[in-house]
C-alpha cells in the first residue's frame, strides 16, 4: 500500500507526511505526476479535506515532507515552510468560498491582482477565463445571484486563472443537482485534460472518480487504505468502506488451495486460488442465488442461511443473510415474494466458484 | 389559537408601555413645550450655532479616532491569542460601565496640567491638553471607543474565516487579505459600530465637562450648552435638545439605510 521510498524518477507532487487535526491523525503518502489526476475517496471525516489543506499550506505538516517540482514546500525537520500565498497551487473549495462582495469577474481578478498583474490586464485575463468556462455573460453577477453550476464554474475560473502548477479540487460536484452535475463534470473533465500539472480531487462519488481521475487513493480514518486504479478498487476492495462503495460483499478468510475458510467455520470454493494464507473474499450480491429448497447440480458453494433483513429497491431486493456465510444477496422482487423471503425465514444460497474472487490480504 | 396570541400580546403590551414612557412621552413633551416662535432667534444665536458646530466637529473627530484605534484593538482581540486577552477585553469595556465623570477625572489626572503625563507634556512640549477642544475630543473618544470595539470584535469573531483561506491560496498576502476580504466581510458591523460610537460621542457630557470644561466655542458642545441654558432659560434648552435630537435621528436613519440594511449579506 505504501508507495515505498521516493525514487529518483520523482513525481511532480510528492507528499509523505502527517498532521494532527483534532482527534484525527492524517498520515499521507502519495505522489501525483504531471497531467495526472488522483481522486481521493473516503468516508466523511476521513481527513480528505485536511489532506488538501496540507498540500496548499493551510495546514502545516507536523512531520514529513511535501515537494512540488522538486522544491520543498513543507518540511518541519528542516524548518522549511512556504506559506500558502507563495505556493503555485490553485484550490476549488467545497463551499466554493467565492467572495460575496465581489462580482464574478472581480472574484477571478482577485488572484491575478494578488499575484501582481495590473488592473486592466487582470480584468482582461479574468474575462477570458469566464469565457472559457462559459459564464462570460455573468461577469457582473454577485455570487448570491449565481446558480450552483454557475458558481462552480466561476470558482474553477478563479482557481485556473492564476495558472497554478498543481490543482486541488474539494468535492467540486457534491453540491450540484443531478442534471447540472453532469454538465459541470464535462467542463471539469475538459479543463483537467488541459491542465499540465498534478491534480488532486476529493470526492465520494465513484462516477466522478471514474470520469475525472486516472488513479484513486482511498483515505479512511486519516490513513491511506488503498491506492490504484478504480477498476482495481472495485474488483478488489480492501476495506468495508471500499466494499460498500463497490457494492460488493467482502469477507476475510484463510485460503488453502481453492478452499477459503471463513471465520465461522464455513468455507467457500473459488475457481482461482489466490495462494495460501489470509485473504479477502469479494462476492457481488447479484452473483448470490437464493433457493427455497436445497439446490442440486453445478454450484459448489451451497449453504443454508437465515434472512436477517430485506431491503427493497423497486425491482431488486437486497437480502442480508445471517449464518455461516454472512452475505447480501440481490434477487428480483418477484423471486423474493415467491420464495417467501421475510426476516427470520430460512433459505438456501448458492454462488458459483467463478463468482468468488479471492485475493491476498 | 388564543394560546398563540397571548404571548405576543403580553410582550407587546410590556414593550409598548416601555416605549411610551421612556421614548414617546419625553420626546412628545419636548415638541409640545418647545417655543416654536423663538425658533429663528435661537437658530440665529451665535452661542447655539457654535455649540452645534463644535458638537459635530468633536463627535466626528472622536469617531475617526475610535475607528482608527478601535479596529486594530478589535482585530487583535478577535484574532490573536495573547496572555491577558480576557483582561484587555474587560478593560476596553470599562468606559461603558464607569460613570463618564469618573472617566473625566481619570483623564484630568493623567493629561491635566499637573497630571501624570500632562506635566511632562507641559514641560517638554509646551502642550496643555485640559480645557481645549482636543480634550473634548479625547473625552468623547474615551466613552465611544468601546462601542466600536465591541461591535466590530464580535463580528470579526463570528465571521467566516474560510474566504480568507481562499484569498491566501490565490496569492494574497496578509495585508491584502485584511483589506480586500476581512474588512468587506465585516463592513456592516463597522458601520453599525461607527454609528453607535458617533451617537455616544455626540451625547457625551460628563467626561467632557470634567476634563475639558464648558468654554464657548472651544469645548462647549451641544449637551454642555443645553445644560448651561437650562440654568437660565428652560425654553431655549428645549429647542436645543430638539435640535440635537433631530441631528442624531437624521444621521442614524441615514446610516441605518446604508449600513445596517446590508449587515446581513455576509450570511
Amino acid at each position: 500500500m505504501g508507495a515505498g521510498p521516493v525514487g529518483t524518477m520523482s513525481s511532480a507532487l510528492q507528499l509523505q507526511g502527517r498532521c494532527r487535526v483534532g482527534d484525527l491523525e492524517v498520515c499521507a503518502d502519495l505522489e501525483v505526476g504531471d497531467g495526472e489526476t488522483v481522486a481521493i475517496l473516503g468516508p466523511n471525516g476521513a481527513g480528505k479535506t485536511s489532506l488538501l489543506r496540507m498540500v496548499c499550506g493551510l495546514l502545516p505538516l507536523t512531520d514529513g515532507t511535501l515537494r512540488l517540482d522538486g522544491t520543498t514546500l513543507d518540511e518541519p525537520a528542516s524548518g522549511r515552510f512556504v506559506p500558502t500565498e507563495d505556493r503555485p497551487i490553485g484550490v476549488v473549495f467545497q463551499d466554493l468560498l467565492l467572495f460575496p462582495h465581489l462580482d464574478a469577474v472581480g472574484n477571478v481578478t482577485f488572484g491575478l491582482r494578488a499575484r501582481g498583474r495590473r488592473r486592466g490586464e487582470a480584468r482582461e485575463l479574468a474575462t477570458g477565463w469566464l469565457e472559457r468556462l462559459g459564464v462570460a455573460g455573468l461577469a457582473t453577477a454577485r455570487p448570491t445571484e449565481l446558480s450552483g453550476g454557475e458558481a462552480q464554474r466561476v470558482a474553477l475560473a478563479r482557481a485556473l486563472a492564476i495558472e497554478p502548477r498543481a490543482l486541488l479540487l474539494d468535492e467540486p460536484l457534491a453540491a450540484l443537482d443531478a442534471e447540472v452535475r453532469h454538465e459541470v463534470r464535462r467542463v471539469l473533465r475538459e479543463h483537467l485534460q488541459l491542465h499540465r500539472g498534478p491534480c488532486l480531487l476529493v470526492t465520494h462519488d465513484l462516477v466522478d472518480a471514474a470520469v475525472l481521475a486516472d488513479r484513486v487513493v482511498v483515505l479512511e480514518a486519516g490513513a491511506v487504505t488503498a491506492t490504484g486504479t478504480l477498476e482495481d478498487l472495485v474488483a478488489r476492495p480492501r476495506t468495508r468502506w471500499g466494499a460498500e462503495l463497490a457494492g460488493t460483499n467482502l469477507l476475510p478468510a484463510s485460503a488453502v488451495g481453492a478452499r477459503l475458510e471463513l471465520a465461522g467455520g464455513a468455507a467457500l470454493v473459488t475457481a482461482e486460488p489466490p495462494g495460501d494464507g489470509p485473504v479477502l473474499v469479494a462476492v457481488r450480491p447479484s452473483a448470490v442465488a437464493l433457493h427455497a429448497v436445497e439446490p442440486e447440480g453445478s454450484p459448489r458453494n451451497v449453504w443454508a442461511g437465515t434472512v436477517a433483513e430485506v431491503e427493497g429497491l423497486a425491482e431488486r431486493v437486497r437480502v442480508q443473510l445471517a449464518g455461516p456465510v454472512p452475505l447480501v444477496a440481490e434477487v428480483t422482487a418477484a423471486a423474493a415474494r415467491d420464495m417467501g423471503i421475510v426476516p427470520g425465514a430460512t433459505v438456501w444460497a448458492s454462488v458459483k466458484a467463478t463468482e468468488v474472487r479471492a485475493y491476498l490480504r | 389559537m388564543t394560546r398563540h396570541r397571548a404571548l405576543p400580546l403580553a410582550l407587546g403590551l410590556l414593550g409598548g408601555l416601555g416605549l411610551l414612557v421612556l421614548v414617546v412621552l419625553p420626546v412628545a413633551a419636548l415638541a409640545v413645550r418647545a417655543p416654536w416662535s423663538d425658533l429663528e432667534d435661537l437658530l440665529g444665536d451665535r452661542t447655539n450655532r457654535e455649540a452645534l458646530r463644535l458638537s459635530l466637529v468633536v463627535s466626528l473627530w472622536a469617531l475617526a479616532a475610535s475607528v482608527l484605534v478601535g479596529f486594530p484593538i478589535a482585530w487583535l482581540l478577535a484574532r490573536v491569542e495573547f496572555p491577558g486577552r480576557a483582561f484587555v477585553r474587560a478593560l476596553i469595556t470599562l468606559p461603558m460601565v464607569v460613570p463618564p465623570v469618573v472617566g473625566g477625572v481619570a483623564l484630568l489626572v493623567a493629561f491635566g496640567r499637573r497630571g501624570l503625563v500632562g506635566q511632562w507634556l507641559d514641560q517638554w512640549f509646551d502642550v496643555r491638553l485640559a480645557y481645549t477642544t482636543t480634550a473634548a475630543v479625547l473625552a468623547a473618544t474615551f466613552v465611544s471607543l468601546p462601542f466600536f470595539v465591541v461591535t466590530v470584535e464580535s463580528a470579526l469573531r463570528a465571521a467566516d474565516r474560510r474566504p480568507e483561506d481562499a484569498a491566501r491560496t490565490l496569492g494574497a498576502r496578509p495585508g491584502t487579505v485584511l483589506w480586500r476580504v476581512t474588512l468587506p466581510g465585516v463592513r456592516g458591523a463597522i458601520g453599525a459600530g461607527a454609528a453607535l460610537a458617533w451617537a455616544r460621542a455626540l451625547g457625551e457630557f460628563g467626561a467632557t465637562i470634567t476634563f475639558a470644561g464648558s468654554f464657548e466655542g472651544r469645548t462647549q458642545t451641544m449637551p454642555l450648552a443645553i445644560s448651561k441654558a437650562l440654568e437660565r432659560d428652560v425654553e431655549s434648552a428645549i429647542l436645543l435638545s430638539l435640535g440635537l435630537l433631530a441631528v442624531a435621528v437624521v444621521v442614524l436613519v441615514a446610516l441605518r439605510e446604508r449600513w445596517w440594511g446590508r449587515a446581513r449579506w455576509g450570511r
